[in-house]
């Protein structure tokens, strides 16, 4: 470890802008961004499933509440959304004085929380769109098979339709890597925050913003190639018979 | 002979001084770009004021000359110099060795200062490594401040930065922000007048080291008006030996 780093401090002597200290504040800025990103998918994910299947229910006191939620999360961009959350909850009289303020005092909670309800939405959506998707054949046979509508959901439809939505999950995976970027307005120090560290303080916006399009490239590269393995394991059965 | 040429020396001396003294005591125009408050802009009945104007009226009342403030905009404001629109800049002009190839400047009459600001009721010693420790410090992304604070204070204390200061006075007002580092015109403007009573001033006005704060503010002139520019040091060096410099300075800084 010492000689890696002193080897990368020799690559570095002549390089007035990406020092150590600037290089580390990239790497804590891709830790950021990552941490964001993941939790707000994870639980943005686990929140859509039952969102999704109340989103498709025949009863409307379930199904026109989720509507616009989704409606309105997604009808906004997600800045205002993120602004809304960081600077309105202080609007909220004494909020200060209540547990909640331990948690939205620091810019990584209202934004998780923007993130979250945003990826939310679409992810709702995406499910949905396949959920209703799901062949009239594979439903009327687990009826066939006696199935109830909780067992058929568990079994037939949700399985299904996950497979379905994987490509177009995906995509909502990597616009969730990119519209993080925006993070850095409410002074959180993600990859574009510390690009615009960099920018600001070196006055070289070619160098700061290419270098972390490069970070942003890696990463979405991973994303894709994540999915490419999981849709080839989990679409085998689409695929051409002897292909 | 000897006498002769000693003589004519003397003349020839004396015309010199007398030249230097006729180039000293020329009235002259002085070009400003305005508003920037406080240092120079408009009262309400469209009177030039600030404290450039100030200073600067000063300091021709010292020299013994008429001056007439010229208003130019920004970018034309060193060509209007050289082509004679007026003899002298004055307009919070920092020095720098870009500008000083084409104009010579005065000595630095002012080095606008920045200023720790906190809530009224958060307890902040004189701001150190040990007072600001585990502290959250605003600043402005990308200004001086922010090279400031995140070299010095980097370490122990975290700073948000901000895109525009209304961000971080409204976090600042939400109890997120422990102290802000700012520009002192800016955080009196926004904090101290318009919210009063909310917030302090910490510790004392910051205008050192050199390499964050800048050389300061310099009146520039045409490279040979030499004379002229020795004429507004001198008028600068009495001003600030007695007293009138400090009473400029506390009518549009406070007292420090």
């Amino acid at each position: 470890m010492e000689a890696l780093l002193e080897r990368l401090e020799g690559l570095l002597a002549d390089n007035s802008i990406f020092t150590l200290q600037t290089l580390s504040y990239y790497g804590e800025g891709l830790v950021t961004t990552v941490q964001l990103v993941f939790l707000s998918l994870v639980i943005g994910l686990v929140a859509a499933v039952p969102l999704a299947i109340g989103r498709g229910s025949q009863r409307s006191w379930v199904k026109w509440p989720i509507f616009a939620y989704t409606y309105v999360f997604r009808g906004t961009p997600l800045l205002v959304q993120l602004y809304l959350i960081y600077y309105g909850v202080v609007f909220v009289e004494g909020i200060q004085e209540t547990w909640l303020w331990a948690i939205l005092e620091k810019p990584f909670v209202p934004a998780l929380i923007a993130f979250t309800l945003n990826t939310a939405a679409y992810t709702t959506e995406i499910f949905h769109g396949a959920i209703k998707a799901t062949p009239r054949g594979e439903i009327e046979a687990a009826r066939a098979y006696g199935m109830s509508r909780r067992l058929m959901m568990r079994r037939i439809v949700l399985p299904s339709a996950f497979r379905r939505a994987l490509p177009a999950y995906g995509n909502e995976v990597i616009f969730m890597l990119h519209a993080s970027a925006i993070a850095s307005v409410v002074t959180i120090m993600d990859l574009t925050g510390a690009a615009r560290f960099v920018y600001a303080r070196y006055y070289a916006p070619f160098d700061a913003f290419l270098f972390v399009a490069a970070i942003y490239l890696c990463v979405t590269f991973a994303i894709l190639f994540f999915f490419r393995w999981l849709e080839k394991r989990l679409l085998a059965h689409l695929k051409p018979a002897g292909g | 002979m000897k006498i002769q040429k000693i003589l004519s020396l003397g003349a020839l001396s004396a015309a010199l001084i007398a030249g230097t003294a006729n180039a000293e005591v020329r009235d002259i125009r002085i070009g400003v770009d305005v508003p920037y408050e406080p240092m120079e802009y408009r009262t309400p009945d469209g009177e030039l004021t600030g404290f450039d104007i100030d200073l600067g009226n000063a300091m021709c009342a010292e020299i013994g000359i008429q001056c007439e403030w010229v208003v130019q905009g920004w970018d034309g404001i060193i060509p209007g110099l050289m082509a004679r629109k007026y003899d002298a800049i004055m307009s919070s002009m920092t020095i720098n060795e870009e500008r000083r190839e084409q104009v010579l400047f005065s000595d630095p009459y002012i080095t606008p200062p920045s200023a720790w600001f906190a809530p009224a009721d958060v307890e902040i010693g004189t701001p150190s490594d040990e007072t600001l420790e585990g502290m959250t410090i605003g600043v402005q992304r990308g200004t001086l401040q922010d090279n400031y604070v995140t070299d010095m204070y980097g370490d122990v204390a975290d700073v948000n930065r901000y895109a525009t200061a209304d961000d971080m006075v409204l976090d600042m007002d939400s109890g997120r922000l422990d102290a802000v580092f700012l520009d002192f015109p800016i955080g009196k403007s926004t904090l101290l007048d318009s919210e009063a009573g909310d917030y302090k001033v910490v510790g004392e006005m910051i205008t050192e080291p050199k390499e964050y704060f800048g050389e300061g503010f310099g009146i520039a002139f045409r490279q040979r008006d030499e004379a002229l520019a020795e004429a507004f040091n001198q008028a600068l060096a009495t001003l600030q030996e007695n007293g009138t410099y400090d009473e400029i300075h506390a009518k549009y800084f406070g007292e420090e």
